[in-house]
């Protein structure tokens, strides 16, 4: 009883927070709004005890994607008048897709396609969610999980290729070199002794090598 | 729970009787931590005068033992401005934002074998999920202040995150290697022993990793570029005045602590004792029970572990200029992420191979 409450409650709010996403005009806003139904969506796995599921979803999702996604929405200056102006225009199409999606949608997943079960028995308190789901990920998909993992990466690789350009005359620091420097390499002692002039008294010493440039030019080290 | 309290509610239906308990554990969380939110930052004035050959605050109370006080005063005192071109709800929801996250982690910290709120399995992965929410406050706040300087502290912030995270993620995931569990109590159990067995020698990168990405991650000195007061005025939090402003200052406060014992928690042992392993404290225990009691494991070890990390913050701080944004970037994502992973290789090998005497 008290978990259908709390089921209908988050499922409320994901489907409001949802319809939010693409209503709202602020682009800002209907990200947050994504972050509202990430969330409440961990939330209702939480209920089916699927915590490492639901943990992952909102550090990967709201905790490193929408960041992201967030920080590229707020860079950009989106002007929403021309965005909304082949809105009647478009309408017609956009409807037509609408109705064909929601047909299919309809056909492929209707209420009969599903079997209802009843709701699991709860599992005793020291049932280990993320246990269950190394032992099977590890074990039965080992090689799915492999396969998608490696896909994983060649397209990380990719998306760090596609931005990486040589540009000539560019002027960076290089760390390893600076750190490899000694004294040496920048500073040179240079041994100055002084030289008395002519003509000035005994105790000016110290100044008379200055303007002279009757410096010995022997450089120290 | 101690059985008076427990006494008193038992008169009431069993649902309410959980929820008043609980209501009652977090308090025993939040008012301790909010307590020494207030003395860190007064330590932190004081350590940083001190390290500058100041004398530090010094009027209010003895020593200046009522300076927080004084300060949560002011501030509560202060008109909460809201600026023309905000945007209203938002402004005023990202203080929240930014305290609830950095609040909510604490439900998962064992602060003794037996004194942990929500003793949760997935303990670890819980701490760092919400520990990465916490920049969402960040973000929110310098997009609607509207203003140029919290903008960029802003965007500076969400980078910066974005890049320690995944270092600290992969920091955490050689601990949950090393450990077996995701449970931060089992976490302190599998480190038993001695001085020796604690996780910092075996994850000794991991754990200079992690520090660091912490200390980032809370944007603290010498990461602090997205406050950065002598680029970008304050950052993130330039706009906001009085209550809100202190908002951010107690996420700032508690996230650092937060970092400082999960720390002690992963890497030094947590409410283990150092002296384990060298005194036989059941042979104390016949001799003198206060002693054992101060010697063997507890609260006051977890504590002490705590402000040890809490003070290097603060010396960190007074010691080390600040980074430039572009060398963060390079140290967070060419070096850190390279280090901890060929770090969780060789703890993944010393697992198979159980070496002793951590891994056996």
């Amino acid at each position: 009883m008290f978990e259908q409450v709390v089921f209908y409650f988050f499922a409320a709010v994901l489907v409001v927070a949802g319809a939010l996403v693409i209503t709202v005009r602020n682009p800002v806003h209907a990200a947050l709004c994504l972050v509202l139904a990430f969330f409440t969506s961990a939330a209702i796995w939480l209920l089916l005890e699927a915590e490492f599921l639901a943990i992952a979803l909102v550090l990967v999702y709201v905790g490193a994607v929408m960041v992201l996604f967030l920080f590229v929405v707020m860079m950009l200056d989106v002007n929403l008048v021309p965005l909304r102006e082949g809105f009647i225009r478009y309408l017609p199409i956009g409807i037509g897709i609408a109705v064909v999606v929601l047909v299919e949608l309809v056909v492929v997943l209707g209420g009969d396609r599903f079997d209802l079960l009843p709701a699991p028995e709860p599992h005793p308190a020291d049932y280990s969610n993320t246990r269950e789901l190394g032992q099977v990920l590890y074990t039965v998909y080992v090689y799915p999980f492999e396969i998608a993992s490696l896909i994983l990466l060649v397209a990380i690789v990719a998306a760090i290729a596609l931005t990486l350009r040589r540009r000539e005359g560019r002027r960076g620091q290089r760390p390893e070199e600076q750190v490899r420097v000694r004294r040496a390499d920048r500073v040179r002692l240079v041994r100055m002794p002084a030289v008395r002039r002519e003509g000035l008294a005994e105790g000016g010493g110290g100044r008379a090598a200055a303007p002279g440039g009757e410096t010995a030019p022997e450089a120290g080290e | 729970m101690p059985e008076f309290v427990t006494g008193a509610v038992a008169w009431l239906p069993h649902g309410l009787q959980v929820t008043i308990l609980t209501v009652l554990k977090i308090l025993a969380i939040m008012i301790p931590l909010v307590l020494s939110v207030a003395y860190f930052t007064l330590a932190e004035r004081k350590v940083i005068g001190y390290i500058q050959v100041r004398l530090g605050p010094n009027r209010v109370g003895p020593r200046g033992l009522f300076q927080p006080f004084a300060d949560v005063i002011k501030l509560l005192l202060k008109e909460v401005i809201v600026p023309a071109g905000a945007n209203r709800g938002l402004f005023l929801m990202a203080p929240v934002l930014a305290l609830v996250t950095a609040l909510s982690a604490w439900a998962v910290v064992p602060f003794d074998q037996h004194l942990v709120l929500a003793d949760v399995n997935a303990g670890l992965l819980y701490v760092l999920a919400m520990t990465s929410l916490g920049v969402y406050g960040i973000i929110i706040a310098g997009w609607s202040s509207n203003s140029k300087y919290s903008l960029l502290g802003a965007m500076r912030s969400a980078a910066q995150i974005v890049a320690y995270e995944i270092a600290m993620g992969f920091a955490l995931v050689g601990v949950l290697v090393a450990a077996g569990s995701l449970n931060l109590r089992e976490i302190v159990l599998a480190q038993e022993g001695s001085l020796l067995h604690w996780f910092w020698l075996p994850l000794w990168p991991l754990f200079l990793v992690y520090w660091i990405s912490g200390v980032a991650e809370t944007n603290r000195a010498p990461f602090d570029v997205a406050e950065g007061e002598s680029e970008i005025v304050a950052g993130f939090h330039v706009e906001y005045s009085g209550m809100s402003f202190a908002l951010f200052f107690l996420a700032e406060y508690a996230n650092m602590i937060l970092i400082a014992v999960l720390a002690a928690v992963m890497f030094l042992g947590g409410w283990l004792s150092p002296l384990e392993g060298l005194v036989d404290f059941g042979r104390v225990a016949g001799w003198s029970p206060a002693a054992a009691a101060l010697l063997g494991p507890g609260l006051h070890w977890f504590v002490f572990k705590t402000a040890l990390f809490c003070f290097v913050f603060l010396w960190m701080r007074a010691t080390f200029p600040r980074y430039r944004y572009d060398q963060i970037m390079r140290l967070g994502w060419k070096v850190f992420i390279p280090v901890t992973i060929v770090w969780i290789v060789v703890v993944g090998l010393g697992v198979v191979f159980a070496v002793p005497p951590w891994f056996d």
